[in-house]
């Protein structure tokens, strides 16, 4: 019964796919079709995976092969269905949404299509958590990374989504490339590519091996992860896609390269090397603290939630890391707490990350722009998906009592649990990377008071955000479900925790709910000691409790009484001109961390009389992407310059072809035996 | 039991509410014997809150409700860190919900409402005191939590209580190098997070210079007098802990008064003998702080205790 259960929601993706296109002549009725499938595969999905998850229970379902290699058996356990069940929540919200967010490209685009990808893509992202065998598994990656291409340059007309949409097929590809590289040395070595047999041979091998296959998962699947400096693909992929995709990409499809790293590194590598988490740690505090860096001096309002997944990813590096070295020290526990730190904010960044693109697609759909500088005043027209994007801002700045701030609270606890241990680089290495974390964080609130304050409130500044018109009741509902998730996740985390128990029970055959958990349900624990404690849902209802102070205060002497009058602006009429804008904004960071962002200024100011009357003032300013220069660029030249030389061999005449392919047929009769 | 508990805490709270202004009116009036004036009243700041509280207020015609929810949420976010921190005793009632984390974290609730409030009437005054505000805070952020970590892995406990505990079980082998160094550390950011001089200026109202003045310029009446109490309720918190925890010893009633008077004091010199940095010199002062609370961290690993 629970297979089947398990197994329908694959079967309602298909058959939305296909009606999606089927329909695709008449957009409303493949818009009903395809969503509406869509929807009800992911509630069941949604349900079936909470439910397993919740009785531990793993399920393990055989297909036949119909290619050699590939007998197709999907195991659902811990560490897949609890990322099932974040990936069917973020698709039920996202879902919702899209019932009205694809009207936008009613008679524009072929929203059949996009009912098609839409389907695909969530299946192909199911499917991957589901293989349980490396040849299937690198399908569906790869069915996932095509389908998400075609996504991204979905707005194909415009030329920066066909860029954004090489670019990220050109860097996935290299991604996947390795992964298939490791599989294929594990196959040597097994001579098979069921993931049962990784497991069982896998741990057996040689240490430099077992660190090479390492290293080419860290580097394949963080590609996809997009860490630093792996990630120019995805401040270009994930701001051109619809804003729907923009949620799932960022929210799920990169996490399912945490799913993968996690499977292989844990069970199949049996992570006993130190250094291998000390990577991961380094790595992850270079990404958090970069990706909000950069995320602080961009203006797109898309783009700067694509760095802020960079930074996220980051966070969930951190505890990944921590995890990796406290199994290499063999601190069970540890270990288990760290995991669920990182685990956890996987979940959590899918909530608030998905809510706050939809969010973003909200906007562009009612002011048509991305760029926050030409918004603002939004708060007063569109008050709902102000809110949403609010309590987004609130969790991703991990501010309390919202999710954000509980799982990385629980990475500070796992960083600082390092600093107890008896390696001495590691307890100094572990708190500063807490203190990175701490900066990074800041950071985060400094640029979502950018992203709210500039975007929501004040006067608008241009036509398209006066005319701006609040979001249809569909949208308002996917983005609501969204909102609530990021609240009850922060409020009531110990439920979630209790659900990650079994996560690690399955991964790392540790179960430490009991230690984390404090009598009564209430509050959590780092595992060791009472070294500190939390507990959300005290700190809500105290902040709810402290409620009727200030109202109280307010009302003491005298009935509350209010006028209402323009903002003191010395003396002048105050226009959206004179509002504080975004670059302003963020200039002093980028004063501060000059040395980072390499600012290009310039200023050209042309005068009807000097030097006092201006007639015009053009102000630029332009900041260096270290990376795209100093690193992918010089490999793009080398690439051109090799290309260059290859040429040579193609000289367009068919005769030096057959020749070509002549030679290769003896070179392979010769070696090929 | 659970309620002579929730008493205490309730008492705690008040007490702090009922102190804070006080606090406020002695910096001052230091300040002004400092300058050879002869200053107003230390009681002066009860007479403004009480004053600012029978006042109607004036609201811009711009604000939306964020401006509306601010003023509670400073309130209420600086009340619940009064619940959490150990003041006049070592253990605290509702402890157990949050460690030294929280504490600087429900900091930055406020400080990420006040600045969405001063972006939110539309003047340039706000929105450049906001701008100014987040970064000074994204550099104090982590030297702050670099040096409760050093203290939090010299106590072996990031929960206040603990950590007080510890530190003063530790009797005088407390006074190490590392500790010395987190308290200079400490100081700085306290004096970044109160809004004082070097880092700003209390005293103005309309200079290019103001951070925290600036994000509540719009603000006028009651809902001042809320921003103004939860301010200076924040600046008490932020005292307490640097006495208690740089002080660990006979943490009561009698002798908590005098902690804070000393370093009422202290600030007050600070204040009096430095001059204001300039804005783009002030990461400058918080990279020491972070860069001492580094040694700190460093010293305690090599050398222990």
């Amino acid at each position: 019964m629970q297979s089947f259960l398990l197994i329908l929601p694959l079967f309602l993706y298909l058959a939305g796919a296909i009606s999606s296109l089927w329909f695709s002549a008449r957009p409303s009725k493949s818009v009903r079709w395809a969503f509406g499938c869509a929807l009800g595969a992911s509630f069941l999905s949604f349900l079936t995976s909470l439910s397993l998850l919740i009785s531990g229970t793993s399920l393990r379902v055989s297909f036949p092969g119909f290619l050699p290699y590939t007998r197709f058996e999907i195991l659902a356990d811990g560490l897949s269905n609890y990322f099932i069940g974040i990936i069917s929540l973020l698709a039920c919200a996202t879902t919702l949404f899209s019932f009205a967010y694809v009207r936008e490209y009613f008679g524009r685009k072929s929203v059949g299509f996009l009912g098609f990808s839409y389907n695909i893509f969530l299946l192909s992202m199911i499917l991957v958590t589901l293989a349980n065998n490396a040849l299937m598994f690198i399908i569906f990656w790869e069915l996932m990374t095509v389908i998400s291409y075609f996504l991204v340059i979905f707005e194909d007309t415009q030329e920066e989504a066909r860029r954004a949409g090489f670019i990220y097929l050109v860097m996935t590809h290299v991604g996947s490339a390795l992964i298939l590289v490791t599989f294929f040395i594990f196959f040597q070595f097994t001579n098979s590519f069921d993931f049962d047999d990784f497991r069982q041979t896998g741990p057996t091998l040689s240490v430099i091996l077992r660190s090479l296959l390492f290293l080419l998962t860290f580097i394949g699947f963080g590609t996809k992860a997009g860490i630093i400096p792996l990630h120019v693909w995805l401040p270009h992929a994930h701001p051109s896609a619809p804003s729907n995709i923009s949620a799932l990409m960022s929210g799920v499809m990169i996490k399912t390269a945490i799913y993968a790293f996690i499977r292989v590194v844990y069970s199949f590598l049996g992570a006993d090397q130190l250094w291998w988490g000390l990577v991961v740690l380094m790595i992850g505090a270079l990404s958090a603290l970069l990706g909000v860096m950069y995320a602080l001096m961009e203006h797109d309002l898309k783009r700067l939630l694509a760095y802020h997944s960079i930074e996220n990813i980051g966070i969930i590096s951190m505890g990944i890391g921590m995890a990796l070295i406290f199994l290499s020290l063999k601190h069970y526990p540890l270990a288990a707490l760290a995991t669920i730190a990182g685990l956890y904010h996987v979940m959590n960044h899918a909530m608030f990350k998905g809510l706050l693109f939809l969010c973003s697609g909200s906007i562009l759909q009612a002011t048509h722009t991305r760029n926050i500088e030409d918004l603002g005043g939004l708060i007063k027209k569109m008050p709902w998906t102000a809110f949403y994007f609010l309590i987004g801002s609130v969790s991703i700045s991990a501010l309390p009592p919202f999710n954000g701030f509980v799982s990385e609270w629980l990475t500070y606890q796992s960083l600082l649990s390092g600093g107890m241990l008896s390696s001495v680089p590691i307890k100094v290495i572990a708190p500063l990377v807490g203190a990175i974390l701490a900066l990074t964080g800041a950071l985060a609130a400094t640029c979502f008071v950018k992203a709210f304050g500039i975007t929501f409130l004040a006067l608008p500044r241009s036509e398209h955000a006066r005319k701006a018109q609040e979001a249809p009741p569909a949208m308002k509902m996917g983005m609501g479900l969204l909102a609530l998730m990021c609240g009850v996740s922060g409020v009531l985390p110990t439920f979630f925790i209790s659900l990650l128990d079994h996560v690690t029970v399955s991964l790392l055959n540790t179960s430490v709910s009991e230690k984390m958990i404090y009598p009564a349900g209430l509050a959590l624990i780092p595992v060791e000691s009472r070294f500190s404690s939390l507990s959300t849902t005290t700190l809500a209802l105290l902040l709810l409790a402290f409620l009727p102070v200030p109202w109280i205060l307010i009302r003491l002497f005298r009935p509350f009484r209010q006028r209402i009058h323009e903002t003191w602006n010395c003396g002048i009429k105050l226009n959206p001109r004179m509002e504080y804008t975004a670059t302003a904004f963020s200039n002093p960071i980028q004063m501060v961390f000059k040395k980072l962002y390499q600012p290009r200024e310039e200023v050209r100011i042309s005068y009807l009389k000097k030097p006092y009357f201006l007639k015009s003032l053009v102000y630029q300013s332009h900041i260096t992407s270290i990376f795209e220069e100093r690193l992918y660029r010089p490999i793009q030249q080398a690439i051109l310059r090799l290309s260059h030389r290859v040429r040579t061999m193609q000289t367009g005449s068919i005769h030096t072809y057959l020749a070509y392919i002549f030679m290769t047929l003896i070179l392979l009769l010769i070696f090929a035996r | 039991m659970i309620l002579t508990k929730i008493l205490l805490g309730l008492l705690q709270i008040v007490f702090l509410m009922a102190l804070a202004p006080l606090v406020q009116g002695i910096i001052k009036k230091i300040k002004a014997l400092f300058q050879s004036r002869r200053g107003p009243s230390i009681f002066q700041s009860y007479f403004d809150l009480i004053k600012f509280l029978k006042k109607d207020q004036v609201v811009s015609e711009q604000a939306s409700w964020i401006f509306h929810i601010t003023p509670y949420i400073c309130m209420i976010s600086v009340l619940t860190v009064g619940a959490l921190v150990p003041v006049i005793g070592v253990s605290v009632p509702l402890g157990f919900a949050g460690d030294a984390l929280v504490v600087v974290y429900l900091f930055a609730v406020m400080r990420f409402f006040m600045a969405l409030a001063g972006l939110d009437t539309g003047s340039a005054f706000g929105g450049m005191a906001s701008s100014r505000e987040m970064m000074v805070a994204s550099l104090a952020e982590p030297a702050l939590l670099l040096s409760l970590f050093t203290l939090a892995l010299t106590a072996g406990s990031l929960n206040l209580s603990g950590m007080v505990q510890k530190l003063a079980d530790l009797k005088i082998a407390v006074i190490s190098p590392s500790y010395l160094l987190v308290f200079v550390a400490f100081v700085m950011v306290v004096l970044a997070e109160t809004g004082r001089i070097p880092v700003d200026n209390p005293t103005t109202h309309l200079e290019l210079t103001m951070i925290h003045e600036g994000m509540i310029l719009e603000y006028s009446g009651r809902y001042l007098a809320l921003m103004e109490w939860s301010a200076w309720i924040k600046q008490l918190i932020l005292f307490t802990l640097l006495a208690n925890l740089f002080a660990p010893w006979e943490i009561h009633l009698l002798w908590y008064p005098p902690k804070i008077l000393v370093l009422a004091i202290l600030v007050a010199c600070i204040e009096s003998s430095v001059a204001k940095l300039r804005l783009f010199r002030i990461p400058d002062l918080l990279a020491v702080s972070t860069a001492l609370s580094i040694l700190a961290l460093i010293t305690l690993v090599l050398k222990g205790l």
